[in-house]
């Protein structure tokens, strides 16, 4: 868990790189860049949550309320006060972490249900505040017109572009997130989630490692927001709702909570599954999602991510 | 003659706030029997209140049974649904731990709207009230007699339940796991029956909750997520496990949101009792009534 291994590294970064060239010429998976921009913004945010709940096993049913936040820092500051889209980027990162040190502290005392209730009660909350203050955020209805991102002129503005930005951004989360696991602040956490009274026995801060990880996976999901809403120029309060929180539960069950591969592969995979595979299925593709979660809960608890090492277990048996 | 109507407004947002919190209250007692046998928080136990009003609407209205045998019925097949919830979705998991739990109740959650999604579909349903809607008048404030049902039937189940847990050996050996299930096991009782029982009742607690209120705000199948939040919050409020802590959670959060919804914001009403549910978390962590011991864990 300590030691991130450099070669599937190399691999992912290799395959990011060629995949829009590929996608290019195969008719079929044209659209697969557009799936993929989804995918590393889930990705960005499951990078952060994984870290909550796999490492210091805080769990999370709010996280959508901090996307919201980015999303709208970036929709309400561009578009009512001109500011420059990088600016409202880095506005909206303040103010989730300030978010998140506010309902953190008290909320990161709690425990199990306890915690489980609280971020659930926050993600409702700010869900509600995006719908009701309509002469900020145009209400249910959503925000139209927000810019696209350009930097020194070069502007963002196809897809294969704007995939390459965003995935830029996740390998930087990516490297910051290892970075932090290998800190001491990430033995701390390890160390809180064997045994709080152990890790506090030690010396271990808990509190402020439990708040340190949830402003930075806040940072990481308000980001995502501002990448979201320059991307699709429309936001609406819908797609920061409970269901989007549980969503990404979802992704991170489904690749693997113990590791950050797991929130990569969950993520991609959820997008594909969303956007593409279960597209047939309409509103019913709900369904599937539960019957997903159920069966990996059950027979896949480490997630997708720990399959080989099961496989290869059964093998040498 | 102003302050009249105001006093008689107040009373009017009183009664309906307790009626709401009725049904609140309900959903966290069954919130409340599943963590007493297991520490399991079931977040699909909204799914029993909306499966309960649907079930009844169908056998009722679509099918044409008798109220009574329509209620018998619709509680029958919701307590089976919680049975089949323990035996598919929470006794297979091998890991248990908070987490897992938590993730694998939510997945049952979805699949049970999603599938009243299938047969139901989208739109509301409607109930005809168990005893007429002729509104009583009683000094200005209109009282639906639904509103008494509802009322009535949290009575009933609370003191069925004390009696329950107190004078049955069914009740007190399903109490006996709450407390100490490896003691509990010693002596010889069937820990994993006493598990299925408690999902059993709560479905049934549940069922009778969605029964009552589909007359006073119609059923559709998306309701459950909210209800099992509110009711959730109720427990918690009231201290998780606490029987009187859940009814007087669910009664608060009702007359917080139906007050707060009247008097301040109404566009706001779900934020209200959820925003008094932080605070009392942040400032008491173990609700009103609950003691500290919020964090072991029984493994079965």
């Amino acid at each position: 868990m300590l030691r991130i291994r450099k070669a599937p590294m190399g691999v992912g970064a290799i395959f990011i790189l060629l995949f829009p060239w590929v996608a290019e010429r195969l008719p079929a998976i044209e659209h697969y860049p557009d799936l993929m921009v989804f995918a590393g913004i889930y990705c960005l945010m499951t990078i952060g949550m994984s870290l909550l709940m796999g490492y210091a096993g805080q769990i999370s049913l709010g996280h959508a309320a901090f996307y919201g936040i980015g999303a709208y820092a970036s929709g309400i500051l561009t578009t009512q006060y001109n500011l420059n889209p990088w600016l409202c980027i880095l506005i909206g990162s303040a103010a989730a972490t300030a978010v998140a040190v506010v309902v953190g502290a008290p909320s990161l005392r709690l425990r199990g249900h306890y915690l489980a209730m609280a971020t659930l009660a926050f993600g409702i909350i700010i869900n509600i505040v995006f719908r009701e203050e309509a002469e900020w955020t145009g209400g249910p209805d959503g925000m139209g017109g927000i810019p696209g991102l350009d930097i020194f002129g070069y502007s963002f503005d196809s897809i294969h572009k704007y995939y390459y930005l965003v995935w830029i951004v996740v390998a930087i989360a990516f490297f910051f997130t290892i970075r932090l696991i290998q800190s001491p602040t990430g033995r701390a956490l390890r160390a809180i989630h064997a045994s709080e009274a152990a890790a506090s026995a030690m010396g271990i801060d808990i509190s402020r490692s439990k708040i340190v990880v949830f402003a930075f996976s806040a940072i990481l999901a308000s980001v995502a927001g501002s990448l979201y809403a320059h991307y699709m120029n429309f936001i609406n309060p819908s797609t920061f709702d409970t269901l989007f929180s549980i969503k990404l539960v979802i992704m991170i069950a489904l690749g693997g909570m113990h590791t950050i591969w797991g929130a990569v592969v969950g993520s991609v995979l959820f997008a594909f599954l969303s956007f593409e595979w279960l597209h047939q299925f309409g509103e019913y593709e709900i369904v599937v999602y539960g019957l997903v979660l159920m069966m990996v809960t059950i027979y896949l608890p480490e997630g997708l991510v720990g399959l080989p090492g099961r496989i290869a277990q059964r093998v040498r048996r | 003659m102003e302050t009249i109507s105001a006093a008689s407004q107040l009373f009017q947002f009183i009664v309906t706030g307790l009626t709401v919190g009725a049904i609140y209250a309900m959903v966290a007692i069954g919130f409340n029997i599943i963590y007493n046998v297991t520490e399991i928080i079931n977040l699909a136990q909204g799914e029993f209140v909306m499966l309960g009003g649907l079930i009844m609407v169908f056998m009722h209205v679509t099918v044409g049974l008798p109220m009574i045998l329509a209620f018998v019925t619709a509680v029958l097949l919701v307590t089976l649904t919680g049975m089949l919830l323990d035996r598919l979705a929470i006794k297979p998991i091998r890991q248990p731990s908070v987490m897992t739990l938590i993730i694998a109740t939510i997945a049952a959650s979805i699949v049970i709207k999603g599938t009243a999604m299938l047969i139901w579909g989208k739109s509301p349903y409607d109930l005809p009230a168990f005893s007429g809607r002729t509104p009583i008048e009683l000094g200005g404030v209109i009282i639906q007699p639904q509103y008494l049902w509802v009322i009535g039937f949290l009575v009933v189940v609370t003191i069925g339940l004390t009696l329950f847990f107190n004078r049955t050996i069914l009740g007190k050996a399903m109490a006996a796991c709450a407390d100490n299930p490896d003691a509990a096991r010693l002596v010889g009782i069937n820990v994993q029956y006493m598990v299925l029982l408690s999902f059993a009742l709560s479905a049934a607690i549940g069922a009778i909750a969605g029964m009552t209120l589909t007359p006073i705000a119609l059923m559709d199948y998306d309701r459950g997520a909210m209800l099992a939040i509110k009711g959730f919050g109720a427990a918690i409020l009231g201290g998780l496990g606490s029987f009187s802590g859940a009814v007087l959670g669910g009664l608060l959060i009702g007359l917080i949101e139906s007050l707060g919804a009247g008097f301040l914001l109404s566009g706001y009403k779900d934020a209200y009792a959820l925003i008094v549910l932080l605070l009392v978390l942040f400032l008491r962590p173990s609700g009103i009534m609950g003691n500290f011991e919020v964090t072991k864990f029984k493994r079965f």
